[in-house]
């Protein structure tokens, strides 16, 4: 075997012979991202529209300060300063917002379709240097975990409003009566999914038993760790759809209260 | 001397799949300096391709096995022909090499209650092969290597050796070349192993790799050993035939060992009408208890589809020959038929048999859960080889040691599916333990330039010839005539007028061999390599094909349409080849030695 | 029978350029029955590295149409015929001549891996017991034939040459094997951070698209390391635990 080093030399930006149309899938990924960061921040911006009956849309669930009646701790509290743009999204998006930008699917998939790092499989890169995720900071995404813990007492609460999401005020008494509209449903295929996602983390299946070489010994964890595996296969299917699940919930409640859309009650 | 870069080593392995890879590590456990020279990459030698398992009566699925009974499997396999010593050493200690494995890191399929799982194999009378689905080669060889790797032995890989290098009787090195540069090396040894595997590229369907030229065999062939048994060859009963592409790949007797069967073309289940004799009592007499055996009722008897591979091979010959073959010449192996018994049958399929699930479905759009394979016999193996002593497995040239397929004795006529990957096991380590010996007790020898000189000509000698110009042919031809003359005359079925007409068609072939020119330089060039490989297939060729001749009677692998009964002479007489003083290959029968009476008794309370 | 065009790169470290040959194509042909019928009638001289031929060695690895594929395992079927295929070496390693490149690097690089350290042997005979399912997933990691094509896809070693700071998909995969399996009782932790580099992955998964064996390369091997890793490194919560414990243990 021979040990002559001989330089290998980097290809330009784009360069490669695959005939295929490698460059779909990163403007997909690129187009259908951005489309969602767009949306979720003006949504998250507006303080308004985010309620509809029992409906709260998951932007801004839970409402920690805000004026709907989901609010946990009343209006914006005083001491919040003046100059500082006030939403009850904006106090709790940064949770759920930190899960999928940490998320092992959502990491390769926006290296690659925001950064070109690499643009595709095989294919050139625009830059030369190259840090991984070793410095500050992308080293930052070995949190991931705490943001887990985070998104699952998310899920917990989102659970919680599909259960309020049940019981409509009568407008003339006051009085709640159970029913299903069409939007408890939107909200509860919202929580489905983002339980599918949710559940299929990377780290939770480490957690759960993942990190046990020898997992059948403890039949607890061993059957967790089959059900998560069992989610993480699709993750990125159900990255995908919860993305666009909870971006709909929020629009579907958006344009109720906006009176664009009728609510439709089933039950 | 010539400039060479040199290299010393107490003990050379040549070869690196599961002998040469076990003899290394045992060598320097023995502390002296270990060289292994492999033809290809490390890791990549044939014994990655091996699938069933190893054998080994370590009685972890059925108590009742043992060393005696793994033994007198062993011999009643080969039919009586084999060395009775290495088969009595190789069922002894096979268990314990298997175990050496698992604490190496090697991770075998397991039973229930966590022990290695064994399973059935044909002509094993117990669940006997542990292994790792159908990849136990791969598992064996990564497993070796990964251990050796950390011991200190020098790795010489792409390096291929064109001849031993003698110091009067004692072998004390080799020349060889790297493949990628095309330099010359010179290995210095006290004691060198040969672990070069088979001849399978000696037939042009084959299940070998490239690398199984016979190197080993023609090495030690020219530098004074003798020759083994080389008559019989394995075919192996189920290889692909279609498509071409593929054609010869190897099946694995894994698919009839989980309840696979053969059929012809009339669906008929044609092992059943041919059970011989001897193995009669041991074999079902209908398909209901057969399908019992592979489900693991240890008081049913094997099907006929798990007979020994020389006998279903020729089964499937004969329903070829006779025209109830398939559309492309094979019978069909029927896996699929199993989801009449058993639930969740296609999931079952693919967790028992991954690869060959994978390998019908990517290279044959076969889907065998729901389909049979076409298959049909294929160049597997070759029970002979060098001749060694039992127990240190020392040619009779001093200092020069063999091991695995291209040491002879342990098989005899025929050998059993996964005693191959246990004879690694078993002989490297006892090759590599006893070449580590011989070197300790001997002196550096003395390697003549001249040799040397001469080597190195003969092999760039392809070079001086113009292939351009006409008078001289490439050598991917002559390898290809060779394949076709061999599977055509001394195939499966041999007859002594085909097999003279072979013989004749060999001397041609040297001669053309020898006018074989090459184009471009000496930097990794398959044409030059092709042309120096021909020296090992046509020696291993003649070899095989002088035995043949010689053997008047069918025994095991060997079978003759002109003396199709076993006879009791040549059932004591083995068949010994050698490079004569005028450099022509010289034969001579020997007796058999006979059997001890202890093994004696062993057998007789098997049957 | 059809003919089939190819752009074949010839050449050794000090240059080279796609030599156009033909060749014909049969039912079931794979890429390398053609590169062996060019080579025995056009070029005897055309290096290409093979073994089995039967996709479970790993030998005959190169960059067919631009993707790293095993060439025994690459039906020509498969293939846009209309258009020459072309064929390249693999582009992470040195070229040595044709599609043959130094892949010894790889070897180095496992011999500085800790070695398989089992725990004591459970039963008097030396031998231990493990259940199935825990073998089940080292036993994925084990189907590796070092074919080296996840390597050779990496782009932190294929554009980024970051061969000094990072061992690879397929040696991240060795590890992994190493540290899932059930007897190991090393911790190759600090190394996978360090030595090994394991930070340098960023998750394209295109180990995962090019393994011929279909090993799950980043979602089984790659990111469980990297949460163990964390596990070791990076989780403040653990770290507190585990300093925790020492001090009561003290």
């Amino acid at each position: 075997m021979a040990n002559e080093q001989v330089s290998l030399r980097q290809r330009t930006f784009g360069q490669t012979l695959r005939p295929d149309a490698w460059w779909v899938q990163p403007v997909v990924v690129f187009l259908g991202l951005s489309a969602f960061v767009i949306y979720s921040t003006w949504a998250a911006f507006q303080g308004a529209h985010y309620h509809f009956g029992p409906y709260l849309s998951p932007f801004y669930s839970p409402e920690i300060f805000g004026d709907s009646p989901h609010s946990l701790f009343g209006p914006k509290p005083g001491w919040w300063p003046g100059w500082l743009p006030f939403s009850p999204a904006l106090l709790i998006l940064w949770a759920p917002g930190g899960f999928r930008l940490t998320c092992y699917y959502y990491r390769g998939a926006y290296y690659k379709a925001f950064w070109s790092d690499p643009p595709a499989c095989a294919v050139g890169e625009p830059r030369q240097r190259y840090l991984g995720e070793n410095r500050f900071p992308l080293i930052m995404q070995n949190i991931h975990r705490y943001f887990l813990f985070l998104a699952l007492i998310f899920i917990a609460l989102l659970t919680h409003d599909v259960w309020k999401a049940m019981w409509f005020a009568d407008p003339a008494t006051g009085k709640t009566t159970f029913g299903i509209g069409l939007g408890t449903i939107v909200l509860a295929v919202n929580v489905c999914l983002l339980s599918g996602y949710t559940f299929g983390c990377h780290s939770l299946r480490h957690l759960l038993g993942g990190g046990k070489d020898e997992i059948s010994k403890a039949p607890a964890c061993a059957q967790a760790y089959r059900c998560v595996s069992c989610l993480n296969r699709r993750h990125m299917l159900w990255a995908w759809t919860s993305l666009v699940a909870v971006g709909f919930a929020d629009l579907y409640v958006r344009l109720c209260s906006m009176g664009i859309w009728t609510d439709w009650r089933i039950l | 001397m010539p400039d060479y870069p040199t290299h010393e080593h107490d003990v050379l392995i040549i070869g690196s799949g599961g002998a040469g890879l076990r003899a290394a590590i045992e060598a320097s456990a023995a502390a002296v300096k270990v060289g292994l020279v492999c033809k290809c990459l490390l890791g990549k030698a044939h014994t990655v391709m091996a699938e069933g398992g190893i054998a080994a009566a370590l009685a972890n699925v059925d108590e009742r096995d043992g060393w005696q009974v793994h033994f007198a499997d062993t011999m009643r396999g080969g039919q009586y022909v084999n060395n009775w010593r290495m088969a009595e050493l190789h069922a002894k200690e096979a268990p314990a090499r298997v175990r050496e494995l698992e604490a190496w890191g090697a991770l075998f399929d397991r039973t229930p209650d966590g022990r290695i799982l064994q399973r059935n194999f044909g002509g094993h009378k117990y669940p006997r092969l542990a292994h790792v689905g159908d990849r136990t080669g791969l598992e064996m060889i990564r497993t070796l290597q990964d251990h050796g790797v950390h011991l200190g032995i020098d790795v010489h890989m792409e390096v291929a050796i064109v001849e031993l290098l003698k110091d009067g009787d004692r072998v004390v090195g080799a020349l060889g070349y790297d493949r990628e540069r095309g330099q010359f090396k010179i290995f210095h040894a006290k004691a060198v192993v040969l672990a070069t595997g088979g001849i399978g590229k000696s037939y042009k369907i084959t299940s070998n790799s490239w690398d199984c030229t016979g190197d080993g065999h023609a090495l030690a062939y020219h530098a004074g050993a003798e020759l083994l048994d080389m008559e019989y060859v394995q075919f192996h009963p189920t290889g692909m035939v279609w498509p071409p592409s593929v054609c010869g790949m190897l099946v694995t007797e894994g698919v009839r060992g989980e309840g696979g069967i053969l059929t012809n073309k009339d669906g008929k289940r044609f092992m059943f009408d041919s059970i011989p004799d001897n193995y009669k009592a041991q074999t079902a007499d209908n398909e209901e208890e057969g399908w019992r055996y592979t489900q693991g009722d240890r008081n049913a008897r094997r099907p006929a589809e798990l007979l020994t591979r020389d006998h279903v091979a020729r089964c499937i010959v004969r329903e070829i020959k006779e025209g109830r073959g398939t559309p492309h010449g094979g019978v069909w192996l029927d896996i699929s038929w199993i989801k009449k018994r058993i639930p969740n049958a296609a999931e079952h399929i693919k967790r028992k048999l991954p690869s060959m699930y994978h390998q019908f479905k990517q290279l044959g759009d076969v889907d065998i859960t729901r389909e049979p394979m076409e298959v049909g016999p294929t160049t597997h193996y070759i029970m002979g080889g060098v001749r060694v002593n039992a127990d240190t497995q020392m040619s009779c040239v001093p200092g020069l040691f063999a091991a695995g397929e291209c040491a002879a004795g342990i098989n005899g006529a025929n050998r059993l599916g996964g005693n191959s990957l246990s004879d690694l096991l078993v002989f490297g380590k006892r090759a590599g333990e006893h070449a580590a010996k011989f070197a300790k007790e001997s002196k550096a020898g003395q390697i003549s330039a001249a040799q040397i000189e001469e080597g190195a000509r003969s092999a760039l000698e392809p070079f001086d010839r113009n292939v351009s110009a006409g008078q001289f042919e490439g050598p991917y031809q002559v390898q290809y005539d060779l394949q076709e003359m061999m599977q055509r005359e001394v195939g499966i079925v041999r007859r002594q007028d085909e097999m003279e007409r072979a013989l004749e068609g060999l001397a041609k072939l040297w001669e053309r061999a020898r006018r074989v020119g090459v184009t471009g330089h000496r930097q990794f060039n398959p044409g030059w390599h092709t042309a120096l490989d021909l020296r090992s297939l046509l020696t291993v060729s003649e070899a095989v094909t002088r035995a043949a001749i010689e053997r008047k009677e069918s025994r095991g692998a060997h079978f003759r349409e002109d003396f199709p009964d076993k006879d009791a002479t040549f059932g004591k007489t083995s068949l010994i080849l050698r490079k004569g003083p005028d450099g022509a290959m010289q034969l001579r029968r020997e007796p058999l030695p006979a059997l001890p009476d202890h093994l004696k008794k062993v057998i007789e309370e098997m049957k | 029978m059809s003919t089939a065009t190819f752009k074949i790169w010839r050449g050794d470290a000090t240059g080279g350029n796609f030599v156009d040959y033909t060749a014909q194509v049969s039912e079931g042909m794979v890429v390398l029955d053609a590169l062996h019928q060019i080579q025995a009638t056009q070029a005897n001289d055309l290096a290409c590295r093979w073994n089995c031929k039967a996709g479970k060695c790993g030998s005959c690895s190169a960059e067919v149409n631009g993707m790293p594929k095993l060439t025994c395992m690459t039906r020509m079927s498969q293939l846009p015929l209309d258009k020459p295929v072309t064929i390249e070496p693999m582009k992470a390693f040195p070229l040595v001549k044709d599609l043959v490149t130094d892949v010894s690097w790889n070897f180095a690089v496992k011999k500085k891996i800790k070695p398989f350290k089992p725990r004591a042997p459970d039963a008097p005979d030396g031998s231990w017991r493990m259940a199935q399912a825990d073998v089940d997933r080292v036993q994925e990691f084990r189907k590796c034939i070092e074919c080296f094509l996840c390597q050779d896809v990496c782009h932190v070693l294929r554009e980024h040459h970051k061969h000094d700071e990072f061992i690879g998909p397929r040696f991240l995969v060795y590890v992994a094997a190493l540290e899932m399996h059930p007897l190991d009782t090393e911790d190759r932790r600090a190394d996978l951070k360090q030595a090994h580099g394991i930070g340098l992955c960023n998750i394209t998964k295109c180990c995962t698209k090019v393994c011929p064996e279909n090993i799950t390369i980043t979602d089984n091997a790659i990111i469980p390391l990297k949460e163990r890793v964390v596990d070791g490194f990076y989780d403040p919560l653990r770290w507190l635990l585990n300093s925790a414990k020492k001090t009561l243990k003290r």
